[in-house]
């Protein structure tokens, strides 16, 4: 139920929002902090099988403190058109672009953990204007790109229940206080939890939804005989339940407890953000080891995602999405969820934590209206490729218009 | 380099060891807690978030305030505290020795997040029974080592430095001092090397203790593996360890973290104290309740707000933290689970706390530890017994190792 305040009408509204500028004495004691880091003594293993490896995040240091700008961050989130709006009791920040092209189609896009609008910007232009790049009018999208409650400028809730169940229900209404009365949502990370939800309330004005992440990674029994597609992903997931799932499970259960040293540490914190996943930490360490970014994942655009949450302090709190999620499964557990009949497409990216078999998403969403498998990318799929992933974007929504 | 080429040129010198560190880590420490950033409050009013913030606070306070290292420094000092050269890797440890003659030599192991600053308490009374209400005949030479990568040992810096290494360690050192006959103590991962000493059975070991028993059977394992509920043959006292076991396996965020990522979690625990603090805090929910009190000033046993800042702060002033959850690593790739079934020959005492996070039922126990020479509840103290309740803990001692002088 939406809090209602003395200045409620003025909360509510959508308000045009800028980043303030952070002041230099903020920038010089993240500068500072970094410049102190007290650091352990290297992994025992050549690999990154023992986490974030110290030649790694050392490098990431050194170039925080000598290279990297924030203002150049600040300067181009602030050429964005940026608002706020209070949702439920929760200031929500978001970009919204509006397409040049008429007949756009309206498009809410959710980011994850450990991420943020900074992973978004790249597809921007591409999905904004697609005639300049390399796309029709005909597939043009206005942008609505939202931080999720306890993410970068979005405020942080005060109280327990903020889980995609509840995040979905305030994009619905951040749309239709946008105007929109259709419009189509797409994510992956947490996002892909939040437009899953967002199809399960069907919320009037949604058409459809795409994903670039499967929630459930397998409904049902295992298959008695895997095709390849079904082998190759469950023994991705094997290996992320045996060795991947310790950030997931720490901040599931104890958010608190590893927030502080998230608030407190800048490098605690960039390490932390590293190692959400093999893939994505092998690209990140070249690109401050070998030089080489994967794709639009280079140096400056980590750190500004890292720096942002170092800003905003938002480590604890964006830690505590996992808390949130981990109860509302709990709650769901045993009970039967609502269908899902709006339209679903669906796109696999090689560098995901697992490519999700077409079988698997068709059984848990009836209605798949496109299936993409890219070439390139990985978790970060938007942030790495934005030209490839709006593409799929494109195609997985055209027959939606 | 090989055990063997570290055994040729081992130096096997006993040697003096005495704790001084340096001014500007101290001030350095106090700098930090004092610029610490700390999140917004958890929006729950328990610790199903964590480590709480009200109770952080007050230990970063007194901790920056009033906490006064030196006076565990010289503590630490009046102990005779030596190293010896072992495997490649500098040992630190206290030994007293008792005034009674025919003490009973014990190798006391600590575990995670402890250290050596657990079992001050329990060296006199184990030492000097007469002056704690037991007799003479009970009395014991005792041995307490830093693990290797925690407190005052060195830091492996090889892989492999799990308990059945560290086990062979400790059977050098005991030999080094010339006792010829002997028994070892532990909890937590003590108990593992414990375990691990008992199999290896070198000459000498005469029986081991344990405040916590690994004793789950091997076709009990697989359903825990699986993520089964328990199994309906098993007896309650079986099922509550079983829920225990699972759950301490798959469900602590710390365990898995440090069984997975050590390195990752390792730059949180080497920059910020209070960091550090909270997650060495937090390594049960039974533990933590008591600590959260004990920071909002009640007592928890023999356990004071100094002495678990002791500990707090020889994990921050050594840079120990990151090597120490390296442990948990070594455990994991072994694919091994920590509470499996002992499979020890060797006499076995064991002692259950009630506070303990997992139960051991006598039925697995009694499986584990083939010779059981000792089996008890404890009427009070938890997980970190000797620490809690010291006078306790050298009374199970002193009754467990009766049958072995």
């Amino acid at each position: 139920m939406p809090v209602t305040t003395e200045n409620s009408a003025g909360a509510t509204a959508i308000r045009p929002f800028t980043i303030p500028e952070v002041p230099e004495a903020e920038l010089k004691a993240l500068r500072e902090r970094i410049a102190a880091t007290r650091w352990p003594s290297r992994e025992l293993v050549a690999d990154r099988s023992q986490g974030v490896q110290l030649a790694t995040i050392q490098e990431l240091a050194r170039y925080w403190t000598t290279d990297y700008s924030w203002r150049k961050c600040e300067a181009k989130l602030n050429a964005l058109p940026q608002f706020k709006t209070e949702i439920d009791g929760v200031d929500i920040h978001f970009i919204h672009v509006k397409s040049p092209h008429s007949d756009a189609l309206p498009l809410i896009i959710t980011h994850g953990w450990p991420g943020s609008i900074i992973e978004l910007l790249g597809v921007i232009g591409p999905l904004t204007d697609p005639a300049a790049h390399g796309g029709s009018a005909g597939d043009a999208f206005d942008l609505v790109l939202p931080s999720l409650p306890g993410f970068g400028f979005s405020a942080e809730p005060a109280e327990v229940g903020w889980d995609p169940g509840r995040i979905a229900r305030a994009w619905a209404e951040l749309m239709h206080r946008l105007g929109y009365v259709r419009y189509v949502a797409q994510g992956g990370d947490l996002g892909a939890f939040v437009c899953d939800e967002m199809a399960r309330q069907a919320p009037a004005g949604l058409l459809g939804i795409h994903l670039n992440l499967l929630k459930a990674a397998l409904v049902g029994p295992a298959p008695a005989e895997p095709t390849e597609a079904e082998r190759a992903a469950l023994a991705a997931i094997a290996v992320m339940q045996t060795s991947g799932y310790g950030y997931f499970l720490e901040q599931a259960t104890r958010p608190q407890t590893i927030g502080y040293a998230l608030l407190d540490s800048p490098v605690a914190l960039a390490a932390w953000m590293l190692d959400h996943d093999t893939d994505s930490y092998c690209k990140i360490s070249r690109a401050f080891t070998g030089g080489q970014p994967s794709g639009n994942l280079t140096r400056d655009h980590v750190l500004d995602n890292i720096t942002l949450y170092w800003l905003t302090g938002t480590g604890t709190s964006a830690a505590r999405s996992y808390w949130e999620g981990g109860q509302a499964a709990a709650r769901a557990a045993g009970q039967a969820p609502a269908e899902v009949t709006l339209p679903v497409g669906f796109t696999t990216f090689p560098g995901e934590i697992f490519r999700a078999p077409r079988s698997w998403v068709e059984k848990l969403y009836p209605h798949v209206i496109y299936f993409g498998e890219a070439d390139r990318g990985g978790h970060f799929a938007a942030w790495e490729e934005p030209q490839l992933f709006s593409e799929e974007i494109r195609a997985g929504f055209r027959p939606l218009r | 380099m090989s055990t063997d080429t570290a055994a040729r040129n081992a130096d096997p010198a006993i040697r003096p060891f005495h704790v001084d560190m340096a001014d500007e880590a101290i001030v350095d420490l106090r700098r930090r807690i004092a610029a610490w950033r700390p999140p917004e409050r958890e929006p729950v009013d328990d610790q199903s978030q964590g480590v709480q913030l009200a109770t952080l606070r007050d230990l970063a306070n007194y901790w920056a305030t009033e906490y006064d290292w030196r006076r565990c420094e010289a503590t630490l000092n009046a102990l005779p505290q030596f190293t010896t050269e072992i495997d490649g890797l500098d040992i630190q440890f206290i030994h007293v020795k008792s005034r009674q003659s025919g003490a009973l030599p014990v190798i006391v192991s600590h575990g995670w997040p402890g250290s050596i600053i657990e079992q001050l308490e329990i060296i006199d009374p184990l030492t000097n029974p007469t002056g704690h209400g037991g007799s003479a005949s009970d009395a014991f030479d005792v041995v307490i080592p830093s693990l290797p990568g925690y407190g005052f040992s060195g830091k492996p810096a090889v892989t492999g430095w799990g308990p059945d290494r560290i086990a062979r360690a400790w059977a050098v050192l005991m030999q080094r001092l010339g006792y010829t006959r002997y028994v070892a103590q532990g909890g937590d991962w003590g108990t593992a090397i414990c375990a691990a000493m008992a199999r290896q059975a070198p000459e000498g070991l005469a029986g081991i203790h344990v405040n916590f028993a690994q004793m789950v059977p091997p076709g009990v394992l697989g359903h825990i593996r699986n993520g089964d509920p328990a199994p309906a043959d098993l007896s309650d006292a079986e099922k509550r360890a079983y829920d225990q076991v699972a759950f301490a396996t798959y469900h602590r965020g710390y365990g898995v973290i440090q069984g997975t990522r050590p390195q990752t979690i390792g730059y949180s625990l080497a920059d910020t104290p209070v960091g550090l603090a909270a997650w060495l805090l937090d390594h049960d929910a039974i533990t933590y309740e008591h600590l959260a009190r004990l920071f909002a000033g009640h007592p928890y046993g023999a356990i004071t707000r100094d002495g678990w800042l002791d500990n707090t702060s020889l994990y921050w002033l050594t840079n120990t933290a990151t090597s120490a959850a390296r442990l948990y690593w070594q455990q994991a790739v072994t694919g091994q689970n920590f509470y499996a079934a002992a499979d020890v020959s060797l006499p076995a005492a064991v002692t259950v706390f009630p506070d303990e996070y997992v139960q051991a039922p006598r039925s697995w126990t009694e499986k584990s530890y083939h010779n059981l020479i000792y089996f008890n509840h404890a009427e009070r103290g938890g997980h970190f017994a000797a620490w809690e309740q010291p006078q306790l803990l050298s009374e199970e001692l002193r009754a467990a190792f009766r049958t072995l002088r």
